[in-house]
């Protein structure tokens, strides 16, 4: 069906016909005629951010919880500039996103207009696609592909830059019929001889792990479950990268914990030592290997991916099964069951004992007091007051970010949005937003250091405006806590600039914002200001003072193998274990 | 740069042997398609030692850039597979693993000189098989094309009689044989 409207009316449409519900932004000069376009209609709700920086978070952490694509809505120049962190964020963790960005006119462009800049040049290094729209007749088309490209293959974030005149314009909307794009097919069914190699594979092992990733989430929700199935048929253990908590129940007694740099002793270990390895939608990432020669040195490795380039990108595998993680454990598992395949029994139980003496280690322990509260302590009283409630957690970057990935255990997928390949601090209260407003009924937590908070602290005022009851639970310890402990670590515990000497008093400041503010100093009463943040009806912060020279352990030093990996009792011993060559690495 | 036993960042590749490729890539002839390539190169750390690139197909908005990169083989595998994940790019082949692919670049040439240098730029220009483009009394303009070896032969040689400028187009290229691409 063809109607004639502008190109502004276009937008619109375009994203209603796309399912959009929500779109996160903040007006301007470049972008007044797609406002005036929303301002017409009710059935897209604007979420008007108070940082562009903030918009591409909460739409990150509205794709991230529900599945869907996140959309944001920005001006031109410093409106796009504001954006490249959250849209290198999304890039790395494979976020489904489309930001609108407003131009200048077209016959402005390259004349150094006011806020004008090359959005399409800034962008192109990250997002997974961008567009210069240059003609009303080609906005309809881009929009849809826009979201087809962000949503499909390994999802990521997709600009689609307007001028104004071309929002101006007249032309004729039509919704394309089929979204067959001339050179962008991914590849969803993986190779079935593969498959059927690595089945064979997974048979034959005698110390076999599962290594997952946040690629089994993208998949959806049924990829999760798929991943639960042939988890429990074949009798193996799993682990999971930071992005793929939650994909399988950290209740589950196959479940060995997060690995890398702060994971498990039972899950790097595990790594270390196996056979064979199956990876399933994760990319070998430097926070995951340790030092890449000895990485895993007897296993032989499989890995499921959607993205050609992350298989041996750095990390060489005897089987790669290009194809999407769902798909490929559905052949898996169909197969598995047909051809009645076994592990090795007597094998696997072994294996499994071996790994039970390294869960005995108890390795996220650490020493308890009564005086002051501990950050573990913390996460693990929040854990309990919530983990029957229906939530999500956001984290911002740092040490309470690895507190919370090990501390809190996630059962189900897309409940935890954390900042993973680009650890952007500033993200979790924006997400927490973003998560908000596609669950309103949710409780919703960001569980945030007192440094990241005060990157995108403008936001609370977002949360008060769209009534968006988001709690901030801020372990605060007075230092940019993982840099202080790597200054400690690496450089004799000179703390150049990780101390904030002047700290806001975060209780006023939540009462500033129109919410609520709670301190609590005392672990016995830690409880109590817990539910009480939970009972608030509205946004709330508690600012919770924790001790101010925990470190987070188990760590594996730079440079070193899993099987290297410190504990908490062996910290003092650390700044001698890392040496010259390990310092230079981040 | 930490050495490679402590580094958790992939192994240097000096212990690998470093071979030149030449891919031949079809992509839309969009905006920016370029920049997007190159970017990639640039933005990875992979080399560019040659890139050309024309519309092929008009009608469809198909262009052909040929790029000529070093690598080992782990490197030529992952620039191929960035090169196909980015959106407007129709395929990759690498021409140089497929059989010795047919590769030609053609140089515009400027000499200058007088009296015996002038004599022997003519001779060798007959000789290199090169034609000659424009001439003047005190100067030519010859045109060659061939493998870029046979190019730099020709430049080094000119460079004695009087050379003035250069200018070389980069490699095209294409596999033998009856398939297309």
């Amino acid at each position: 069906m063809l109607e004639e409207m502008t190109g502004a009316e276009m937008v619109v449409r375009a994203l209603k016909d796309q399912g959009v519900e929500h779109v996160f932004g903040y007006p301007g000069g470049a972008v007044l005629p797609i406002y005036d376009a929303l301002f017409h209609q009710e059935d897209l709700r604007h979420i008007l951010v108070r940082h562009e920086q903030g918009a591409a978070h909460a739409a990150e952490g509205y794709a991230r919880s529900t599945g869907k694509v996140g959309c944001l809505l920005v001006t031109s120049g410093p409106g796009a500039t504001n954006v490249v962190t959250g849209l290198t964020d999304a890039l790395l963790d494979s976020v489904p996103i489309v930001c609108i960005t407003g131009q200048v006119p077209t016959h402005l462009i390259g004349s150094d207009a006011f806020q004008e800049c090359d959005t399409v040049g800034i962008t192109r290094h990250c997002t997974k696609h961008n567009y210069l729209v240059k003609t009303v007749a080609d906005l309809p088309r881009v929009l849809h592909e826009a979201f087809h490209v962000a949503r499909t293959g390994r999802p990521g974030p997709v600009v689609v830059d307007i001028p104004k005149d071309v929002q101006f314009a007249r032309g004729t909307y039509a919704r394309p019929r089929d979204n067959q794009h001339k050179t962008y097919r991914p590849r969803l069914k993986g190779d079935l001889g593969k498959i059927k190699a690595a089945l064979a594979l997974m048979a034959q092992a005698r110390k076999p792990v599962f290594y997952t990733g946040g690629g089994v989430i993208n998949s959806g929700r049924h990829a999760a479950m798929l991943l639960r199935e042939l988890v429990h048929l074949t009798g193996f253990p799993i682990t999971s990268t930071l992005m793929g908590l939650g994909a399988f129940p950290a209740s589950d007694a196959q479940w060995l914990g997060m690995l890398g740099m702060h994971g498990s002793y039972e899950a790097n270990l595990a790594m270390h030592d196996c056979d064979v390895m199956v990876c399933v939608g994760a990319r070998f990432d430097d926070r995951i290997t340790g030092r890449l020669d000895a990485f895993s040195p007897n296993s032989r490795k499989i890995h499921i991916d959607i993205d050609p380039s992350s298989i041996n990108k750095n990390v060489k595998v005897e089987i790669g099964i290009l194809g999407d993680c769902g798909h490929v454990l559905e052949d898996m598992v169909r197969l598995w069951r047909e051809t009645a395949s076994r592990a090795d029994k007597s094998a696997l139980a072994a294996w499994w004992r071996t790994i039970e003496d390294w869960r005995a280690k108890k390795s996220f322990s650490y020493r308890n007091s009564t005086e002051i509260i501990k950050p573990q302590y913390a996460v693990e009283r929040l854990y309990a007051a919530v983990k029957d409630r229906n939530h999500y957690i956001t984290t911002e970057v740092g040490q309470h970010q690895m507190w919370a990935a090990q501390f809190f255990h996630f059962q189900e997928p897309n409940r935890w949005m954390t900042s993973g390949g680009l650890g952007t601090m500033g993200y979790g209260l924006p997400a927490a937003i973003g998560v908000q407003v596609a669950h309103p009924d949710a409780l919703v937590i960001d569980i945030a250091g007192e440094a990241s908070i005060l990157m995108n602290m403008q936001e609370m005022s977002t949360a008060i405006q769209h009534r968006a009851p988001v709690k901030v639970f801020i372990l605060n310890n007075e230092y940019m806590g993982m840099v202080r402990q790597w200054q400690e670590l690496l450089h004799g515990g000179r703390y150049a600039e990780s101390y904030t000497a002047a700290l806001p008093d975060f209780v006023k400041l939540a009462e500033a914002y129109g919410a609520h503010g709670i301190r609590c100093c005392d672990p016995g009463k830690l409880d109590e200001a817990i539910a009480e943040m939970i009972a608030a009806p509205g946004p709330v912060i508690l600012d919770c003072v924790v001790s101010k020279e925990e470190n987070c352990f188990p760590m594996i030093p730079s440079g070193k193998a899993h099987n290297e990996m410190l504990l908490g009792e062996t910290a003092e011993d650390i700044g001698g274990v890392i040496d010259e060559k390990g310092k230079a690495l981040v | 740069m930490p050495d490679s036993s402590t580094s958790h960042y992939p192994a240097a590749p000096k212990v690998e042997p470093v071979a030149r490729h030449t891919l031949a890539v079809t992509v839309d002839n969009e905006p920016g398609v370029l920049a997007r390539i190159a970017g990639m190169f640039s933005g990875r750390g992979y080399n560019i030692e040659s890139l050309t690139v024309s519309e092929t197909e008009h009608a469809s908005h198909v262009s052909r850039i040929t790029i000529v990169t070093s690598g080992t083989a782990h490197v030529i595998e992952q620039i191929k597979s960035q090169l196909e994940r980015l959106v407007p790019v129709h395929g990759v082949r690498d021409l140089t693993i497929e059989g010795e692919a047919i590769e030609r670049e053609l140089a515009l040439v400027k000499v200058a000189g007088k009296g015996e240098h002038r004599v022997e730029a003519l001779r060798l220009a007959a000789a290199f098989g090169a034609r000659t483009l424009d001439a003047t009394l005190t100067s030519f303009v010859f045109e060659l094309t061939g493998t870029t070896d046979e190019i730099d032969r020709f430049i080094a040689m000119m460079t004695v009689v009087g050379l003035v400028e250069v200018s070389r187009t980069g490699i095209a290229a294409m596999s033998r044989g009856a398939e297309g691409m």
